[in-house]
């Protein structure tokens, strides 16, 4: 039986892979969502925490007025499908560089994908099913903001 | 069987070559975004469950508000702020390490724009945010 010998000093050939690189589509997503979150949260903490009376504001009244715009609710549900996406890729690849085991890797992995993906889904409900001026018990309605009494 | 024997590095070398994530600032920087990164996630989680309390309720979403308005919160808004400020700055820089094609070559530079403007920023941030702190004490 005759053994093939390559040349020696042949260039080195990568395998050929099958499929989408998800790691390298992943390793792009960091940067490109990175940029654009950037943006996002920069511009929410300077809306909620710096303009106005930046923490000590923010309030019932003060979310309802700014969702009351989808402006703020497209703002912040990008935000939010963004920065979970960006967290949880960035934990995976911090527990496949220290959990050591099999075992750890997949248990721990499943936990933050599952708590992403519930977030992600509480997230976008909360801020598109929205009410600014739900129904109240009375003691409640100065809660609620201004534009609720016109209603 | 023998073991080659590499060259001896030269001894001017004085920087670990091959990586710029070995030692020094790009080290540190590597360092700092990983424990901000996590830091501001489990903040994400946690902001997110006190966000959905506005379906709720108005009352159960001041209620927990009002927690975030304490001076012990506001401490904490300030550690917060700063992790994110590096977070995102630092990304940039990584960025530009990345795509830049002077990026390796100026990553130390950039390490320090990124601190030096990290800095101002927080100037900017923290006397407002303790004067903020301090009106919150009851006199």
């Amino acid at each position: 039986m005759m053994t093939t010998i390559e040349t020696p000093r042949s260039p080195y050939a990568r395998t050929p892979r099958r499929g989408v690189n998800w790691e390298k589509a992943g390793w792009i997503y960091m940067r490109v969502s990175g940029v654009i979150l950037v943006v996002l949260i920069l511009g929410h903490l300077f809306v909620n925490m710096v303009l106005g009376e930046g923490v000590k504001g923010i309030d019932f009244a003060f979310v309802a007025g700014k969702w009351a715009s989808p402006f703020w609710q497209v703002w912040d549900v990008t935000m939010l499908w963004l920065a979970l996406i960006h967290g949880a890729n960035g934990m995976r690849t911090i527990v496949n560089d220290y959990a050591t085991t099999r075992g750890m890797r997949g248990t721990l992995k499943t936990l933050i994908g599952v708590s992403a993906v519930s977030l992600i889904i509480l997230g976008t409900l909360v801020a598109t099913t929205f009410d600014p001026c739900p129904v109240v018990p009375a003691d409640q309605l100065e809660l609620l903001p201004s534009f609720c009494e016109t209603l | 069987m023998s073991v080659a024997t590499a060259p001896r590095a030269a001894k001017t070398i004085t920087r670990p070559g091959g990586t710029l994530y070995r030692g020094h600032e790009g080290m540190w920087s590597w360092v700092l975004h990983r424990i901000t990164g996590v830091a501001i996630f489990f903040f994400l989680l946690v902001h997110i469950l006190d966000t959905a309390l506005v379906r709720v309720s108005p009352e159960a979403y001041n209620a927990i508000m009002a927690s975030y308005k304490t001076p012990l919160m506001g401490l904490g808004e300030i550690a917060l702020v700063g992790a994110i400020l590096f977070h995102a700055l630092n990304g940039l820089r990584i960025i530009a390490i990345d795509y830049w094609r002077k990026g390796v070559k100026y990553q130390r530079a950039m390490f320090w724009t990124v601190v030096g403007v990290w800095a101002v920023l927080m100037a900017a941030f923290v006397p407002r945010q303790i004067i903020m702190i301090l009106s919150e004490v009851p006199a």
